[in-house]
């Protein structure tokens, strides 16, 4: 096998880059989290304006477009990796234990990712349907700051969520995926640096702990975000 | 004390098994796990029926021949120990063990409770050795310096004794931890330096072919080996792998 094969198509490789594109989605989640948290600002410090003139500035600055191509590409392999992976490791064992104990040696939402994952992919295509799309290519209403056309994604975000049955539902969808997000970084974040190689005992227990905290506070302020929009606001 | 064993029978490679059930009397809490199987073996050649077939060699824990997937955990309930060591005060009278092959498509059962791991013999042929010439001029030991955290390392990794539990154990059946551990042995040491790349690219390779899955760090494999192979091997070998394939020529 030629050594550049083996950055493709190996058991490694596949790993390689399952680790690298969850860690570059890691990163586009803290991105994403500080622009979504300025929904938490009050409305009378212009918090609509801001919100606004963010989702413009996102969906047109060119080095923005370029991550975010590089975010769906990150997505789409992830997912496919996934499915590759899983479907080889399914293939593995063809016979299974007529009893399994896999609580005794392992963590459950370690042995869950692909489960998991696929949570988070229905929740992805929900969530674009419900905001990137209509940002993208409407219905959205538009109104002018300073003479700057501007689409109203401020209002169209806090409908959604604010509506009393529609919007709960919404809410609910939004915190359960959160949480199963949150089970899916805590494996995953120390898994890809595993993956990767980048094991060391001095730095592994920072790892660890970064990653523990990163599964819980990120997903926690994700799902701050509707249940701010539902009961408080 | 009494038990009721689920036990796997299957007659040979392409026959269909299934679970059946015997019970057992007077097992003494310091029989070993084996020892209970030998009566049970006895007691069915008696009465003619055929013995329930499974590995085993030394029985002191230390040849990697004995394997046995026991109420679900290769080895059996205990820490740190294989199924030779694995003793029946472990068990409660009237306790319902249940008795199977290490399941892979890599570990093919031969017959009951035997199963087939010539993949790692292969996998090991495919890289782990190192060519040093050993007869004639016997090198000083200490002529080659080596790091002591280093030499710790590698004589941790090479008390892997190929048993199989980390395939066993590992819900991808991967056998990451066997390969890693055969690698680390030699890519930490100054012996295993001048074939470093080729091994770890070949042992991966043959691995793959073997049809072992993936690694997704579970660290099921971990806390299932009878000799405490830690995961950073594993890291280990991805990071050898890594850099083998972006600088081999």
């Amino acid at each position: 096998m030629s050594q550049v094969a083996g950055l493709f198509n190996s058991s490694l490789a596949r790993k390689y880059w399952m680790a690298l594109t969850g860690l570059f989605l890691c990163l586009f989640l803290v991105g994403h989290l500080a622009g979504n948290l300025q929904l938490l600002l009050p409305l009378e410090d212009g918090a609509k304006d801001q919100f606004n003139l963010y989702a413009k500035f996102m969906t047109t600055n060119p080095v923005v477009k370029i991550l975010s191509y590089l975010t769906y590409i990150s997505i789409l392999l992830h997912v496919v990796d996934g499915i590759v992976l899983t479907i080889r490791n399914r293939k593995a064992r063809p016979q299974k234990y007529a009893y399994n104990k896999p609580g005794a040696n392992s963590a459950w939402n370690s042995r869950f990712m692909g489960f998991l994952g696929t949570v988070i992919l229905v929740f992805i295509v929900l969530h674009l349907n419900a905001f990137w799309a209509k940002m993208h290519w409407g219905p959205i209403d538009t109104y002018m700051i300073d003479g700057e056309e501007v689409k109203d994604l401020y209002t169209l975000t806090i409908a959604s969520f604010q509506d009393a049955s529609a919007g709960l539902g919404m809410t609910i969808v939004y915190v359960i995926s959160m949480i199963v997000l949150g089970f899916h970084l805590v494996h995953g974040f120390q898994s890809a640096f595993r993956s990767m190689g980048w094991n060391h005992p001095k730095y592994m227990p920072i790892v660890m702990t970064v990653g523990k905290l990163f599964g819980i506070i990120i997903p926690a302020l994700f799902a701050l975000i509707p249940i701010y929009i539902h009961f408080i606001l | 004390m009494k038990l009721n064993l689920k036990i796997w029978r299957q007659k040979g490679p392409n026959a269909s098994g299934k679970m059946v059930d015997y019970q057992i009397d007077e097992v003494s809490p310091d029989m070993s796990f084996l020892e209970m199987l030998d009566v049970l073996n006895e007691q069915l050649i008696s009465k003619g029926d055929e013995p329930v077939v499974f590995d085993h060699d030394c029985r002191e824990g230390i040849c990697g021949a004995c394997s046995l997937h026991i109420n679900g955990e290769p080895h059996g309930p205990g820490r740190g120990i294989t199924t030779c060591q694995l003793h029946m005060r472990s068990f409660k009278d009237g306790d319902t063990i249940y008795i199977e092959p290490f399941r892979a498509k890599a570990f093919p059962v031969v017959k009951d409770l035997m199963v087939d791991r010539s993949a790692f013999d292969r996998i090991i042929q495919s890289g782990g050795y190192v060519s040093v010439n050993t007869s004639g001029n016997t090198i000083d030991a200490n002529a080659t310096p080596v790091r002591k955290e280093n030499a710790d390392a590698a004589f941790d990794a090479a008390t892997c004794i190929g048993c199989g539990a980390c395939v066993a154990s590992c819900k991808n059946a991967s056998a990451m931890l066997f390969v890693s551990a055969k690698v680390s042995q030699f890519s930490l040491l100054p012996q295993g330096q001048p074939e470093a790349k080729e091994r770890v690219m070949n042992m991966v390779s043959q691995m793959d072919e073997e049809g072992f899955g993936n690694c997704t760090n579970t660290g099921a494999c971990e806390v299932e080996c009878p000799k405490g192979i830690s995961l950073e091997n594993i890291a280990r070998m991805n990071r050898e792998y890594l850099k083998a394939s972006l600088t081999s020529k």
